[in-house]
């Protein structure tokens, strides 16, 4: 007898939908994957060993980890209160940490620069310690971690949310102290959270524009005084147009593709272990 | 001992208060109470984790009411168990050694020890959550247990299991009870296991408890309405089950002998629900294997049900309805029969 198949009748809104979907996938991939096959490897090559080039791309990337790792530190411990402590106000709060992200990253800047300029009350204490935040490396990473650790501070609340409460309690009867219960049981479940936030934060640091623009344009660095990339990206269209923009805008596009997929990788070969 | 003193928790909706209970060293004690009664933050409370109003708590006569959780050598075991899903079974059972910074050998050893009188030896290198819910549950119960804790807080450890499952638990629970002599504070909804396991039972009601004493004086004196709920929603028997004819069992609870449907032999305790039993004046014949002559002793209604007490003795809890007890004209000081079926008696 033949296999029995039953096949149902694709409804008109599954049609409708994939053909949508279709369309989004498209705006969102052809630009990209358009401009990465314009350039020749050999001008990309080339391109990279551009002094201002390499030192804009290290400078980026550096700014962004370090970025990062601070928003860690700070935002980690701010995430778990969010998620394990009940207080008045707390939902205003945990809007206003995520206001970074709607407001214009040139806005962010100015607001930035009113505390860490050296005139104002921040710079003037971290001038103390001889840290200087205008047109310095200290301002790049103030001026991404300003707008992309809510991505950081959200995704590590939504962790620690994620883990029972009751883990944590028995941690305590069994005899470990509420630093200990951080460090062996909330830290370790809630982790593919904060590492997938981690990432976020550091690609949204990556490309940033606005605030360092305003903040920070020419800091220096390895010698040299270069910008972020995408400064320089729009910088070299602004001046000598779209032929000598291309390939550093493929450059930060591959790159930042390529850490994204690296590291969303290695944190799901982390869950599957 | 644990004494608890005046007791005050806010459990945001109501309070739970004047919460007076002595449990004594050694003793398998049974916290008996409905669902959102507050039984499990009792628990939390005397563990510590749960901050409270007002009283104060002594353990083997130390105050510990301002004692952090981790200095009062409590174990606490949850429903759903709360194994650590990111350690394997032995990291889990390990994790208080750790802490206390035992050595690797002293870990080693006691975790093997701990493993075997759980019968869970085989299980160490599995991660929990490929685990069934019994072996879970004892695995809960091996980490609790291994940090020899004065006192050890079972919530609602059976209620997640199937039934087969939860009369094995018992079995397990008294077993390790009566080889470890821990105290034990088990907190249930269901009166069937408080009469298995407890020593003494204190009823917890909207915050408040109710009645403590043992099972048998619920059924003899309830002290409030809602002890009473608890003791006529079952009849419950104890005696030892011997082998009767065809395979069934008989089981001799003090003047007549019931026939009842189980694998057990020696002391078995019986549950029998007040609506399977049916009354009549005359004897029935019928499949039911079980049918007895007694006296009509008590009369409550409740309105649209009646229940009454047949003594043969012992007593007999019966469930009517209104128009059926109107129909036969029950009265006290009536003689009529009783009848069940073996299979409606359950076996515990």
């Amino acid at each position: 007898m033949n296999k029995m198949r039953i096949r149902r009748k694709t409804d008109s809104m599954s049609i409708v939908f994939i053909v949508l979907g279709a369309l989004i996938l498209l705006f969102i991939f052809v630009p990209l994957l358009k401009t990465i096959f314009s350039s020749s490897p050999g001008t990309l090559w080339d391109t990279l060993l551009t002094e201002e080039v390499y030192s804009s791309i290290l400078l980026t990337v550096y700014a962004a980890l370090i970025a990062t790792l601070v928003g860690l530190f700070l935002g980690v411990p701010l995430a778990h209160v969010l998620a394990r402590h009940n207080f008045r106000g707390k939902r205003f709060l945990e809007g206003l940490i995520d206001v970074p992200i709607v407001v214009p990253h040139s806005a962010a800047g100015i607001a930035l620069l009113f505390v860490f300029g050296k005139q104002f009350f921040l710079g003037k204490l971290f001038g103390h310690i001889e840290i200087g935040f205008v047109d310095a490396v200290a301002g790049v990473v103030i001026a991404m971690m300003f707008v992309s650790v809510p991505f950081l501070i959200d995704s590590a609340r939504d962790g620690f949310k994620a883990v029972d409460v009751r883990l944590e309690k028995v941690a305590r009867t069994l005899g470990a102290s509420p630093w200990r219960v951080f460090f062996l049981v909330s830290l370790p479940l809630a982790w593919r959270n904060i590492f997938s936030g981690s990432v976020m934060m550091w690609a949204r640091g990556v490309s940033e524009f606005g605030a360092v623009l305003i903040l920070a344009y020419h800091v220096p660095f390895l010698g040299g005084h270069p910008t972020v990339a995408p400064i320089l990206v729009a910088d070299r269209f602004a001046s000598f147009g779209l032929d000598y923009a291309r390939p550093v805008a493929v450059l930060v596009i591959l790159i930042s593709i390529i850490a994204f997929i690296t590291l969303r990788t290695l944190a799901f070969r982390k869950e599957k272990a | 001992m644990i004494v608890i003193k005046n007791l005050k928790v806010n459990l945001g909706e109501f309070l739970l208060q004047d919460i007076n209970l002595e449990i004594n060293s050694g003793e398998y004690f049974i916290i008996l109470g409905p669902t959102g009664a507050g039984k499990t933050v009792l628990l939390e409370a005397i563990a510590g984790l749960y901050s409270i109003l007002e009283g104060r708590v002594w353990i083997n006569g130390r105050e510990i009411t301002s004692l952090n959780p981790e200095k009062r050598e409590i174990g606490i075991v949850y429903q759903d168990q709360a194994l650590f899903p990111h350690l394997s079974v032995e990291q889990n059972i390990a994790f208080g050694l750790r802490v206390r910074k035992c050595s690797g050998d002293e870990i080693k050893a006691k975790i093997n020890d701990m493993a075997e009188l759980l019968r869970i030896s085989h299980l160490l290198g599995r991660s929990p959550v490929t685990l069934s819910g019994g072996e879970k549950q004892k695995v809960a119960l091996a980490r609790a247990l291994v940090i020899e804790p004065k006192v050890l807080l079972l919530d609602e450890p059976l209620s997640a299991l199937d039934p087969e499952t939860k009369e094995k638990m018992q079995g397990e629970l008294r077993e390790l009870h009566r080889r470890l002599k821990t105290t034990i504070v088990h907190v249930t909804h269901d009166f069937e296991e408080a009469v298995a396991l407890g020593h003494r039972v204190a009823v917890l009601n909207e915050g408040c408890i109710a009645q403590v004493g043992t099972t048998e004086e619920f059924l003899r004196q309830p002290s409030s309405e809602f002890v009473a709920r608890f003791a006529l929603s079952r009849n419950i028997f104890s005696g030892r089950a011997e082998d009767g004819r065809n395979g069934n069992a008989l089981v001799d609870i003090g003047g007549v002998q019931l026939r009842v449907v189980t694998e057990s032999r020696g002391e078995v305790h019986l549950s029998l629900r007040p609506e399977d039993i049916l009354i009549s004046e005359e004897m029935l014949q019928s499949t039911a294997r079980n049918c007895f002559h007694g006296v009509v002793s008590d009369i409550t209604d409740k309105g649209s049900v009646v229940y009454i007490t047949v003594s043969l003795p012992p007593d007999f809890i019966c469930l009517i309805t209104r128009q059926a007890f109107d129909e036969f004209k029950l009265r006290k000081g009536m003689k009529v029969w009783i009848t069940f079926k073996a299979s409606a008696v359950h076996v515990f």
